[in-house]
């Protein structure tokens, strides 16, 4: 079973449907302790960097615990942007901070709208696990304003003002700016990649 | 690069699609659900679902064509018509919206904006906004079109954008269902006054119409309903077409 963690930031029915069609049943953790039984864990998230501090202390203690037991994460979209260290939106709140570097806000440059939303193209710049399968150039469904830097754990790539990270991965934390379970054939493609992963 | 979006919207009227529908000896015709995955398979972007029901009865059952076509889409899917309060907001969202649309009861109170975007995030709400030339600018009804409101469109979809929208569904009043081509003044005047996307609807009818509103209307995205039904093919052609004419979109 993969936990799907609650914390209050969005409606969680399209990520529940995502997974229901990469073939795996989740599970919505009332307590950190929960985990105990978790195969894999995924933190969505829609909304301000700022609803990430439920998760400060023990749903971040019993995450990290998780992980070094060698069960995978996921995030999605703000869950990406809570794997690395903060976000300029709430400076105050920390991230996870498994991966280096901060979130900001994207450059509202050339006529270029931010929040961006819609279809846009990855670039995916070395073999990954999570994007296997998913060609250069396919587009997925983006929604958001701020966005993490590019740095060595990025598996995808994708561009709107400035280049950002689309996909994170190393050896078990992963992670999508975009939303998988609004991206058509390609999105259930990279939810299955993590299931697989939950699965070894 | 960003593409833009092309999105079908379907009318439903107590389960059935009652607009625009033309597939002569088709099935599945009037089935939303079905629909909707023939559209997902043709490649459309994003799917917009109106209610168009009057009655309570006809609400419970609208909810059952949300699940219906949420269970097989996986692309964005809007659920307007009829979401006047936070609790149909919600069971429009529990039965498998990923955005609501809201139009007449953001007008009576725009706090409604703000109050949903709190809970569902900005990128859950779409302030539908249906207006009509009258003289030089363009001023918003409310109530499906027929109550005459004293707001500017464009100055609505800025406090729109402060209060908490995420997107602007635009509706051209004048040129709704005539097919002579969207409003490209009326978009473009409101797309280069917020910063949040604004679906450009109201008068499709040929491909280039599309062409037109993305590059002198400067909408994000287009929304139409007829079009998408003379053909089988009617998105994948008009996504090589937009191509043509050097407007990104997804294929």
């Amino acid at each position: 079973m993969i936990a799907l963690i609650d914390y209050g930031a969005g409606n969680l029915t399209s990520v529940r449907k995502g997974f229901a069609a990469a073939g795996a049943d989740l599970f919505t953790p009332g307590d950190p302790s929960e985990l105990g039984r978790a195969r894999g864990i995924v933190v969505p998230g829609v909304g301000n960097f700022a609803a990430t501090a439920a998760l400060e202390g023990a749903w971040t203690d019993a995450i990290r615990q998780t992980i070094e037991r060698g069960v995978p994460l996921l995030g999605i979209c703000l869950g990406l942007q809570w794997l690395f260290e903060g976000s300029d939106e709430a400076p105050d709140v920390k991230g996870f901070a498994a991966i280096a570097g901060r979130c900001s806000r994207l450059p509202q440059a050339g006529g270029l709208k931010v929040p961006h939303v819609g279809w846009n193209s990855l670039h995916v710049p070395r073999a990954s696990r999570l994007i296997q399968g998913v060609d250069e150039n396919t587009q997925v469904y983006f929604t958001h304003s701020y966005a993490a830097p590019v740095t060595c754990e990025a598996a995808a790539t994708c561009e709107h003002g400035t280049v950002f990270t689309a996909a994170v991965e190393t050896d078990r934390v992963f992670g999508v700016q975009f939303h998988p379970e609004k991206s058509s054939d390609a999105g259930i493609r990279i939810l299955r990649n993590f299931v697989a992963e939950t699965r070894t | 690069m960003l593409s833009k979006r092309l999105i079908a919207c379907l009318d439903v009227r107590n389960g059935c699609v009652v607009k625009g529908v033309n597939f002569e000896g088709l099935r599945m015709a009037g089935d939303p659900a079905e629909l909707a995955k023939r559209y997902n398979r043709e490649g459309i972007d994003e799917v917009v679902v109106l209610d168009v029901t009057a009655t309570i009865e006809g609400r419970r059952a609208f909810e059952d064509t949300i699940r219906a076509v949420s269970g097989e889409l996986f692309i964005p899917l809007t659920v307007g018509g009829g979401i006047r309060s936070e609790p149909d907001a919600a069971a429009a969202i529990d039965a498998g919206a990923d955005k609501v649309g809201v139009n007449s009861a953001a007008l009576s109170d725009p706090t409604l904006l703000t109050r949903l975007a709190g809970r569902y995030g900005s990128q859950a709400v779409v302030v539908a906004i249906d207006a009509k030339r009258v003289g030089d600018r363009f001023q918003v009804f409310s109530r499906s079109g027929s109550t005459p409101t004293t707001r500017d469109a464009v100055e609505w979809a800025i406090e729109a954008e402060s209060r908490g929208a995420g997107e602007v569904l635009l509706t051209s009043i004048d040129r709704d269902g005539t097919r002579a081509g969207f409003d490209c003044a009326l978009t473009a005047a409101v797309s280069s006054a917020v910063s949040i996307p604004v679906i450009a609807s109201g008068g499709a009818g040929t491909f280039d119409h599309f062409a037109a509103v993305f590059k002198e209307g400067l909408a994000d995205a287009a929304l139409a309903a007829s079009v998408f039904h003379y053909s089988e093919h009617a998105v994948s052609e008009l996504k090589r077409h937009l191509l043509e004419q050097g407007v990104p979109v997804r294929c």
